[in-house]
């Protein structure tokens, strides 16, 4: 319900960051995230950020050389899940420092852990920052 | 140092990985360090567990399996290390997932976890339990989350709100349990705890109708304060995006009051000022704005009716509409699509601007559009919708063309308001996207056609233009050859000229022309040439003159390859040559399709296939399967009067004579209609009493046995007879008057008289391992009734056992099976079993007995099945 993936995908097509809130096997999500992201490069600036790919819409956005790409359910407001998307940026731009595709790759633990304390079971938790960076802030003091 | 141990720390991993230059490199380097990581699992090695696990989760995320990780994570999260913890819980929600049962044994786990004392794990926890819990493991933990709703750390507080969500999403029972501190959650100030309570609430609404009840009456106050509260508030610099405070929260709240406005008059008043609000005041030059305005609409069209606030959404979609962004326009057509049901009115005033959007460059956009016009359309707007939406057709793409044929058609088919339009509009769809159209589609535009008697010559001319400049399009080809064939002489002679026309002049050989060239492009399938062989014979006998020409082109495919061919042209050719006299009769005009049975079994017709298989299998008297072409000219020839087979041939070669679609056994959804006229015009033709055409699906017979056995009998069938099944259920009908026809031209009928009361027994059937006879009684009184005592007999060295006989027999026979005398039959002849059956003839005297048998048994224990037809019975049974 709600949100069933978050994708990072680079523009080759290479997955960064996969998070799945539905149970989908290894070869189903290859197949999945094969088609999406064909379907989404090929789209061009000017066209609307949403797309209908089987039962569900994937709302996308690009970012630099990163698109983010969420997979909801068919009655979810799609605008309100482009916001979430730039603000999941925006957190990570927080923590990482003008942050960019190497920082998500090489620290990749810390990319889940903000994502986890954004969305749990497809729906979103925490939308401030200062919220969601504060135990991820904390752990990295301890550590 | 162990030398197995995974030194490599991720990010040199990651290196390693990225430097690969092909696919094999990677997956070598990812063999490498799974084999390293397994090994250190191996050896139980402490130090570097966190490590492995990370490397295993960005291996996880490239493809590769890694369940051998998974104890790797129990094992990490037993650990009191809290770094070590949070990788073991962020293993197991990536490398596991609820239908494990490795995550039976995290529940103790996570239960000691639930209870520590620092706040960060009793998080940790909760995340993980929100993410994958099974329904045991919520069942077991229900308890501890419920109290943990009540703790005083907000942040644990929202965790477990949302923990709840799935709990109950596993478990529905336990929705009771979560309703009241649910509704304590919805008074927080917090905004984490409050997203997350009124979420948790819209799950609970969903879930239980008690729970929607209560919260209607109780907090739907609470929350349109709350959103006001929100709406209204100051800067916030926590929560603001885009200078509106938390619009999640926002367009939570809206989706709440939504699911607690729907139905209910009351809780739908209290929500209207603040509604009214929202939509008003947000403003609408940023995503966020737009987003909150997208939800308010969506809640406005959801409760119930209140003509101002209606207006004012409706208003919102206009605007949303024309702006530029195409996000937006999306979503509006989207909204629309719903608004649809409340206001058609309002709706139709942006037409114009749809229509545009089925043009936009955008594919999401497109599709959207095109949904919204084909629920536009209404008698009064078809007309000029449809035009435009055909000029489209010419220049959209090929993806989106098949979607855009397929509205198109099933517009033109539901509004057209007149006969004549209906056609045009299909000849121009079939010019553009002939090859996207459907069969159903061009099949209800031959009975269109042909029921628009004073249309003929009008569409026989259009179709004739047409297909000089787009003879690619298959199906304007098969609708074109038909007509033609029909209508020909029309063509010719320029009969019912309309004032729209233009004059034209077709000759007899232009028509022969262009049915030569659909026969001749090597693009043509199967039906198409098909239908041109048999529009040649009917042009043949329209204009005598051209026969000879046709008759040569007829006979070029006398050596094709393809059955239906061949036989088409034999058969066509020996009527042309021998047999002149019968056959203007044979292919005169078709009476008008009835197109309110057609329609009517259109809509309610299950699909080709799946009637064929049930209905198809055992209707046929005579059921022989079809040979080869050669008996049925042997047939025409009348130079044999020879019984047996003809009465099932002719009928059937009298269908195809008549346009029949015979389909091969693969089953092509060739649903001809004109297998139904084809038979009605023969009964016609021929004014032979002949019980009523049965056109509903007849069950196929019961077979007096206790097995069923309806497929492997079913595809012998369909070889034999068309694919539709009015057809087969006017075969019987139609073979009888066949045979008076061809009584009528032999002289000496084959009367099939057997006056004598002891019929000899028959081998029914002989195979290398089996031999059944059949010996017949009539028992006095009974003509109808035949006995018969059937002996199976061994002819092999096995024994078999569990041996079992079963029986079919067509419409017109009764069977009954009495029980064997054994199950098993010894080897070799040493002893037979014998069965004893009793048929009824309904139709004694007219049809002789067919019987199709399936014998099972075990040699052993391996089973064995053989089946066969007997149709040697002997004659007057």
């Amino acid at each position: 319900m709600g949100i069933r993936f978050i994708l990072m995908v680079n523009k080759q097509g290479q997955t960064r960051l996969a998070q799945y809130y539905e149970y989908l096997t290894l070869e189903e999500r290859r197949a999945l995230e094969g088609e999406i992201v064909r379907k989404c490069l090929a789209r061009n600036e000017q066209q609307c950020s949403f797309v209908e790919h089987r039962n569900y819409k994937i709302v996308y956005r690009r970012y630099a050389s990163l698109f983010f790409l969420v997979g909801v359910d068919n009655d979810e407001n799609e605008l309100a899940i482009l916001e979430f998307i730039h603000l999941l940026v925006e957190t990570m731009d927080c923590h990482f420092g003008n942050v960019c595709e190497l920082d998500i790759m090489f620290h990749l633990e810390k990319a889940h852990f903000m994502l986890e304390e954004m969305v749990m079971n497809g729906c979103i938790v925490e939308t401030s920052k200062t919220n969601i960076l504060q135990p991820i802030q904390l752990m990295e003091k301890s550590s | 140092m162990n030398p197995f141990s995974s030194g490599t720390r991720l990010r040199d991993m990651i290196r390693a990985i990225r430097a690969c230059k092909t696919a094999a490199e990677e997956r070598g380097v990812v063999r490498k360090e799974c084999a390293a990581i397994r090994a250190a699992i191996n050896e139980n090695d402490n130090d570097y567990r966190h490590r492995n696990l990370a490397k295993l989760m960005f291996i996880h995320m490239l493809g590769y399996p890694t369940h051998f990780g998974q104890m790797e994570c129990l094992k990490l999260i037993a650990s009191s290390e809290f770094p070590e913890k949070r990788i073991g819980y962020l293993g197991l929600m990536l490398l596991l997932d609820e239908r494990q049962e490795v995550l039976m044994l995290v529940t103790n786990s996570l239960k000691q976890d639930l209870n520590h004392s620092n706040q960060y794990i009793v998080g940790l926890a909760l995340c993980a339990l929100g993410n994958i819990c099974s329904a045991e493991m919520a069942r077991d933990l229900a308890p501890e989350v419920e109290r943990l709703l009540q703790f005083r750390d907000p942040n644990t507080r929202k965790k477990a709100a949302l923990c709840a969500i799935r709990i109950i999403r596993k478990v529905p029972d336990l929705a009771e349990n979560f309703i009241n501190p649910a509704a304590a959650l919805l008074k927080e100030k917090h905004h984490g705890v409050l997203i997350t309570g009124v979420q948790l609430c819209t799950d609970l609404c969903k879930a239980s109708v008690d729970a929607l009840e209560y919260f209607r009456k109780k907090c739907t106050e609470g929350l349109v304060k709350t959103l006001k509260d929100v709406a209204n508030s100051p800067y916030a610099p926590e929560y603001d995006i885009a200078g509106i405070t938390d619009p999640f929260l926002h367009i939570r709240l809206l989706k709440l009051l939504r699911v607690l406005g729907q139905g209910d008059a009351d809780a739908s008043d209290l929500m209207n000022d603040i509604l009214a609000q929202v939509a008003t005041k947000t403003e609408s030059n940023k995503n966020a704005g737009n987003a909150i305005l997208y939800e308010c609409v969506e809640t406005i069209m959801s409760i119930e009716d209140n003509g101002g606030l209606r207006v004012l959404a409706i208003n919102i979609l206009g605007r949303f509409l024309s702006n530029r962004d195409n996000n937006i326009r999306y979503v509006a057509l989207n909204m629309l699509m719903k608004a649809i049901t409340v206001d058609a009115q309002a709706v139709q005033r942006h037409r114009a601007t749809i229509l545009e959007c089925v043009k936009d460059s955008d594919a999401s956009i497109r599709k959207r559009a095109l949904e919204l016009v084909y629920l536009l359309i209404n008698e009064s707007n078809v007309k000029p919708l449809t035009k435009e939406l055909i000029d489209y057709l010419e220049v959209s793409d090929q993806e989106f063309k098949g979607d855009l044929t397929a509205k198109i058609c099933s517009l033109i088919a539901k509004f057209s308001p007149e006969k004549i339009w209906y056609i045009d509009q299909m000849l121009k769809v079939l010019s553009e996207a002939g090859n996207f159209v459907k069969d159903e589609v061009w099949h209800a535009l031959i009975v269109v056609i042909s029921n628009a008697s004073d249309l003929h010559g009008y569409t026989v001319r259009a179709l004739y233009r047409a297909l000089q400049t787009s003879v690619e399009q298959e199906s304007l080809v098969r609708v074109a050859v038909w007509c033609i064939g029909e209508y020909g002489d029309m063509l010719i002679k320029n009969v019912g000229m309309l004032d729209i026309e233009d004059p034209i002049t077709v000759t007899e050989s232009d028509a022969v022309d262009i049915i030569e060239l659909a026969i001749k492009r090597h693009t043509s399938d199967l039906t198409t040439k098909a239908m041109s062989l048999i529009a040649l014979l009917k042009l043949s006998s329209r204009f005598p003159p051209c026969s000879e020409r046709i008759q040569d082109i007829i006979v070029q495919n006398r050596g094709n390859l393809v059955l239906e061919l061949q036989q088409r042209s034999i058969e066509f050719n020996s009527i042309i040559q021998k047999h002149q006299n019968i056959r203007s009769a044979l292919v005169e005009r078709m009476p008008v399709l009835d197109e309110a049975t057609f329609i009517g079994r259109r809509a309610g017709s299950m699909p080709p296939t799946v009637s064929t298989s049930s209905g198809a299998s055992l209707n046929l008297p005579n059921g022989v399967a079809k040979p080869s072409a050669a008996p049925l000219v042997d047939l025409l020839d009348l130079s044999l009067d020879d019984a047996p087979a003809p009465s099932s041939s002719g009928g059937d070669f009298l269908q195809d004579l008549l346009g029949v679609d015979l389909s091969p056994a693969s089953n092509q959804s060739g649903t001809n209609q004109a297998s139904k006229a084809g038979t009605d015009v023969l009964l016609d033709l021929l004014s032979i009493e002949t019980p009523p055409v049965q056109s509903s699906l007849s069950p196929p017979d019961v077979l007096s046995s206790i097995q069923d056995n309806k497929s492997p009998v079913a595809s012998l069938e369909e070889l034999a007879l068309p694919s539709s099944l009015s057809g087969q259920a006017t075969t019987p009908v139609g073979a009888s008057p066949m045979m008076d026809l061809l009584d009528g031209f032999v002289s000496n009928p084959p009367k099939p008289e057997n006056n004598g009361s002891v019929y000899p027994s028959v081998v029914a059937f002989e195979s290398g391992a089996l031999r059944i006879t059949f010996d017949f009684s009539k028992p006095p009184g009974n003509p109808q009734t035949t006995s018969i005592q059937a002996t199976f007999t061994n002819l092999s060295p096995n024994v078999y056992t569990d041996f079992i006989f079963q029986a079919a027999v067509p419409k017109f026979l009764q069977l009954h099976l009495d029980p064997a005398s054994s199950n098993t039959l010894p080897a070799t002849g040493n002893g037979s079993i014998t069965q004893n059956l009793r048929v009824t003839n309904s139709q004694h005297g007219k049809k002789s007995l067919v019987m199709r048998i399936r014998i099972a048994y075990k040699i052993n224990n391996k089973d064995v099945l053989e089946e066969g037809q007997i149709s040697n019975f002997p004659r007057g049974l």
